[in-house]
């Protein structure tokens, strides 16, 4: 057993004055080695990686498998949209990850996983080997069910820009080109789907836009979700304020698009639009579909939480907006960088030969705009219950903002500032 | 009087007594849970500089600790920190307390 005299004896005949950081966090050092791919660099996937390298004093080897050259946030992305900020404002490189972690970051796109032999592939034609594998590699949409979407030329039509990057910079452009007078209908599917109340923000920002610059516009909200799913009252309250401009319709499921004349088909209704951005129904990531890993309502992964490992892969860890939530759990940037967290620690104790805890703890905070200064958020924060074998809310804990106001958006952007280093720096 | 202070002190030793407890069964406890702070309060405590959020390493840990119970209490005014120190046991928020007093 390699206990605490043992490491601080061993440490001292290494010689001299030792800096052992993190040891009163970790009393034992870390015996932890082994090889660990992740495959995703988002907020889950960069978390993890870095954490694997800090958590075990670089003593797990790690390779990042990403296929963009840059890290772009989806988070602050809508400020974007609404003119408030800039690409370069929520794009980040790697080089933390490189530089000061030792990650092995790769820009490449896994092809296959191999689970039984612990091997995967790359697009470029490598393969890798891994002792533990963690797949953080957010959503797919699920263009079947948006007829009208199935060419490339429909899609660059109609935007979802639910991914940040070119569909971002993109429907800023068709923002900027739309009339004074015209219409930016925003399709919401329904829940779950990634950031809960991403849409009633881009909505807020969007009529925030047009009401400075086109004020003759409507912004049509068309959720398929009976009511607002995430912040109702204080979205319900900043929706009021864009009377006038901003028109919400539940229950509006999108059946079908005309992308040529952005037009969006619905049960009863037909809505043409000058700019039309459909966010289309979501399931996990292509590759956690490739690797044989099981899923539910073939959307999700199946997780055991104490470890986030398949619950029939073992060695593959999946992380992120990919999983199927625990009860009231979002999907957001913030909570994949919890799941990672809880991941690192888990993978680091099971590399060493020790159990995962048994009481893993993650919390999740979303700031929303709703103007360019105003902020409401919503937080949680959620505890493993052994009896459930899932992730609970803690009861009594939690809630959202008492109403919109300038000191929580100066508190988002912080914590965007914070959090884009706690994953990349 | 007296019995406050006995109160308070076996209350204390209780606290105490469930902290030792949970340590010994997981002794990355405090660390895995102030990592749930880094969201919004920087790795390890360590706010990036000029973000505007409160730096928590190297605070004095009953310092630290008196903040969040108050929060959790409601005697401090926040948006949103009476919301979440209400997540977590008096006895988590203590290992949290003493993780971050303890990063330089």
């Amino acid at each position: 057993m390699w206990n605490r005299r043992e490491f601080l004896k061993g440490a001292a005949l290494a010689g001299g004055v030792v800096a052992l950081p993190g040891l009163s966090g970790c009393a034992m050092g870390s015996k932890a080695r082994g090889h660990v791919v992740v495959v995703g660099g988002g907020f889950g996937g960069a978390t993890v990686a870095k954490y694997l390298r800090m958590w075990s004093q670089m003593g797990v080897d790690v390779t990042l498998v990403e296929r963009s050259p840059q890290f772009i946030s989806c988070p602050i992305s809508n400020l974007v949209i609404g003119g408030d900020k800039q690409m370069a404002d929520i794009t980040m490189s790697y080089d933390g990850l490189r530089n000061t972690w030792g990650v092995k970051v790769l820009q490449d796109t896994v092809t296959a996983v191999d689970a039984g032999a612990r091997k995967l592939t790359l697009a470029s034609g490598g393969v890798l080997s891994y002792d533990r594998l963690v797949l953080s590699p957010g959503i797919e949409f699920m263009y079947d069910q948006v007829p009208g979407l199935e060419t490339e030329a429909a899609r660059d039509t109609v935007l979802h820009a639910w991914k940040a990057g070119a569909q971002t910079v993109a429907l800023r452009k068709q923002l900027e080109d739309m009339k004074d007078g015209g219409v930016y209908a925003l399709s919401i599917p329904k829940a779950p789907y990634r950031c809960p109340p991403g849409p009633y923000e881009r909505a807020c920002l969007v009529a925030n836009y047009l009401q400075k610059t086109k004020p003759k516009s409507k912004v049509l909200v068309l959720d398929a979700n009976e009511e607002i799913t995430s912040k109702k009252g204080l979205f319900t309250k900043a929706f009021e304020k864009y009377k006038g401009i901003l028109e919400y319709r539940p229950n509006s499921e999108l059946r079908e698009v005309d992308a040529a004349s952005r037009t969006a088909v619905l049960e009863f209704d037909k809505v043409k639009a000058d700019v039309l951005n459909v966010v289309p129904p979501q399931r996990a990531g292509d590759i956690a579909a490739k690797s044989g890993i099981k899923l539910i309502n073939n959307r999700w992964v199946d997780i055991d939480w104490l470890s986030f490992e398949s619950v029939n892969t073992p060695g593959v860890h999946v992380i992120g907006d990919a999983i199927f939530p625990a009860p009231t759990m979002p999907k957001s940037g913030h909570m994949a960088n919890q799941h990672a967290k809880v991941t690192a620690a888990a993978i680091i104790n099971l590399l060493a030969g020790e159990a995962p805890s048994s009481t893993p703890l993650v919390m999740n905070t979303c700031y929303s705009f709703v103007d360019s200064k105003n902020v409401i958020h919503v937080s949680s924060v959620h505890l493993y219950d052994a009896a459930k074998k899932t992730v609970m809310p803690v009861q009594g804990a939690g809630g959202v903002s008492a109403a919109a106001n300038e000191l929580e958006g100066k508190y988002a952007l912080s914590w965007a500032r914070n959090i884009w280093a706690d994953m990349l720096v | 009087m007296k019995l406050l202070r006995w109160t308070l002190a076996v209350g204390l030793i209780g606290a105490m007594g469930a902290v030792h407890a949970e340590e010994k069964a997981d002794p990355n406890l405090a660390r895995n849970l102030a990592a749930t702070c880094a969201n919004c309060h920087g790795t390890d405590g360590k706010a990036v500089a000029g973000s505007g959020a409160e730096a928590l390493a190297g605070t004095d840990k009953a310092k630290l600790m008196q903040k969040l119970m108050d929060f959790r209490s409601g005697a401090k005014p926040a948006t949103i920190m009476h919301q979440i120190s209400k997540g977590y046991t008096e006895a988590q928020l203590e290992l949290v307390a003493a993780y971050f007093a303890a990063r330089k």
